[in-house]
């Protein structure tokens, strides 16, 4: 009975093999752009010494107590600017290419699923830059700028398996913008009108306990901040692990609602397929 | 039994269309326009395993739309297909690890990785077992003569490398059936001829079955046993090369290379094709005159230096089969119209 169980689970790893191998090459690719990383990390430090003034400068002009104090919130500026890559969307730009030349064909012509190809693609391309910027920008901010570490070691481990899951999120929200470009080809259209909304949605722009609060229901309910808003609330200490799982279980059936909608789309638009280019 | 079965295969698809200019975009965004084009209107074949079959016809004449359809990537509207005994495109997942294919004019390779790396994650892809890759990999690599590419990235391949690469690609999990769309496209010669002789020795030394689309009839005539020819989504003439020449036209060419300052030449029994300086190609039926006989009379008559008999190139055949479907088609529906 043991030795049946060893081997199915054996095969499923088998099953894993090609994602995996997908996902670590494509990494591996994307690590390999280093002048990239620099400037992109340079520009969000500018862009993070900013935000913080401007926040400084809103807390100083009132008096009023906000939901969130300064520390807080400059903490939280410092997080979106190292995960500005949960939301800062792009269609992955070698699947682009090949729906605009009909490569997409060679993509078909492998046993594996497609969808889950370019899921691990996704996740690859979310991972890449969270590795290349993201963790510098944590170090550099708790260092220099006043990024205070999570209050307890529960609130950290809770942090990580929300970004995490977040990654997670974020890959299935991107895949299926990878998707409609089967659909619309060129697809720039979505991903100019996407971003900006996620952004104000998800705590990119603006930390979400800052928002109106008529409007907080709605945003917990969104799958958007699972993105941004519940990992960095967990590393502050304003969410407590023992409310955590109820909100994974919000990210994960999010992730999964967003699989489904990415598999179903992709199911059809292959059904209907015509290869560009001849 | 058969390897492949082809049997009525029918796909067409929507063309937008839209007038030209600035004014046809505006009207273009209020009203779409739809021409359906149909691509494969019948098709009908099979292959048994080890066949080497030429697929030609002029662009667009449904070529890639066949491949495409029988390797699984696209879903026919009617018609019944199978391969290996799967359906492709319903069986698509489990279908695809028997079968190669390379599109010519695209890469399979990943740009920004060195050909072995990208060689490895074919072989994770497709769960080629270290040993077998291993032994595969070495029989590619000698035969192709890659070993000096393997660390190269693909991006700075050239062209004929780059083929060499992605045939290899194509066949590292040691594919049943080959689909080859174009492969010797864009090629100079001798990478020509080494993508020819790969591809004969994998048909006859592992029986691979190839199916092979291409414009290079040098293709044709130096690999295929079988030919078949599709025009407007048809096929108009499947079998060996000879039949096909056969059926389209029985006649032979006798060149003839004359003395300077020659006259033109006239024959009851043969017509002048063209003339280029002293060379002339005449055209005759060997059923009214026999060669010997016309190069008798002509060598006879006139100051001849040089002469040659051969066949009508394939170029020739194929236009000449091109041009009595559209007469057909032409005479179809003008007795529809009547």
């Amino acid at each position: 009975m043991r030795t049946r169980t060893a081997e199915t689970l054996s095969r499923d790893v088998q099953a894993l093999k090609p994602y995996a191998a997908i996902l670590n090459a494509r990494l591996l690719t994307l690590l390999q752009y280093r002048a990239a990383a620099i400037a992109g990390f340079g520009t969000q430090l500018f862009w993070g010494l900013i935000r913080v003034s401007i926040f400084t400068a809103f807390f100083r002009s009132s008096n009023r107590s906000q939901p969130i104090n300064l520390p807080d919130t400059i903490s939280y500026l410092w997080l979106t600017q190292a995960m500005l890559t949960m939301v800062m969307w792009r269609t992955d730009a070698d699947v682009t290419a090949m729906i605009r030349t009909g490569t997409v064909s060679y993509e078909m012509l492998r046993p594996v699923d497609l969808y889950g190809m370019w899921y691990a693609r996704a996740v690859a391309a979310r991972l890449a830059p969270m590795l290349l910027r993201g963790l510098p920008m944590i170090i550099i901010a708790s260092v220099f700028f006043s990024l205070r570490p999570p209050p307890t070691l529960p609130n950290a481990i809770c942090w990580l398996i929300a970004t995490c899951a977040a990654l997670l999120l974020s890959a299935a929200i991107t895949t299926l913008l990878t998707i409609s470009l089967l659909y619309t080809i060129s697809g720039d259209g979505l991903l100019r009108i996407v971003p900006p909304i996620v952004f104000a949605l998800s705590g990119m722009l603006v930390p979400l306990p800052l928002m109106p609060g008529w409007l907080q229901g709605t945003l917990r309910f969104l799958p958007f901040s699972g993105l941004i808003d519940v990992p960095f609330r967990l590393y502050l200490g304003h969410i407590s692990p023992s409310e955590y799982p109820a909100l994974l279980c919000h990210q994960l059936l999010w992730t999964f609602v967003f699989i489904a909608a990415g598999r179903y789309a992709l199911d059809r638009a292959l059904q209907r397929m015509v290869v560009q280019g001849g | 039994m058969p390897q492949i079965v082809v049997e009525n295969l029918r796909k067409s698809f929507k063309v937008a269309e839209r007038k030209p200019g600035m004014l046809g975009a505006i009207i273009g965004l209020a009203q779409r326009k739809y021409r359906t084009v149909t691509a494969l209107d019948g098709i009908s074949f099979s292959l048994d395993q080890g066949e080497l079959v030429g697929y030609i016809g002029p662009n667009g004449a449904g070529k890639s739309t066949t491949v495409k359809t029988i390797s699984g990537i696209l879903v026919p509207d009617s018609g019944r297909c199978e391969v290996l005994g799967f359906v492709p495109w319903k069986e698509r997942r489990a279908y695809v690890a028997h079968i190669g294919v390379v599109f010519g004019q695209r890469t399979q390779l990943w740009w920004d990785l060195p050909v072995e790396e990208s060689f490895e994650l074919l072989r994770d892809i497709y769960a080629v077992p270290e040993k077998q890759y291993r032994a595969t990999l070495e029989e590619l690599v000698t035969l192709l003569d890659l070993q000096p590419l393997l660390d190269t990235p693909v991006r700075q391949l050239s062209l004929g490398q780059r083929m060499r690469c992605d045939l290899a690609a194509a066949l590292l999990h040691a594919p049943k059936i080959l689909f080859l769309d174009e492969p010797t496209i864009g090629l100079d010669a001798l990478s020509k001829i080494a993508v020819r002789d790969f591809i004969k020795k994998l048909n006859r030394e592992r029986g691979v079955t190839v199916i092979l689309t291409t414009h290079d009839m040098d293709d044709i005539e130096s690999l295929c046993s079988r030919i078949m020819v599709i025009g407007q989504g048809r096929i108009l003439s499947d079998g060996s090369l000879d039949a096909l020449r056969l059926r389209v036209t029985a006649e032979r060419w006798l060149i003839v290379d004359l003395e300077e300052g020659a006259v033109e030449i006239e024959d009851p029994d043969a017509s002048v094709i063209r003339q280029e300086g002293s060379q002339v190609c005449l055209s005759f039926d060997p059923q009214r005159i026999s060669s010997a006989a016309l190069i008798g009379r002509i060598a006879a008559k006139y100051p001849v230096r040089d002469l040659l008999v051969q066949n009508p190139p394939i170029e020739e055949i194929i236009a000449r089969l091109y041009r009595q479907n559209e007469q057909l088609n032409v005479q179809l529906a003008a007795a529809r119209d009547q």
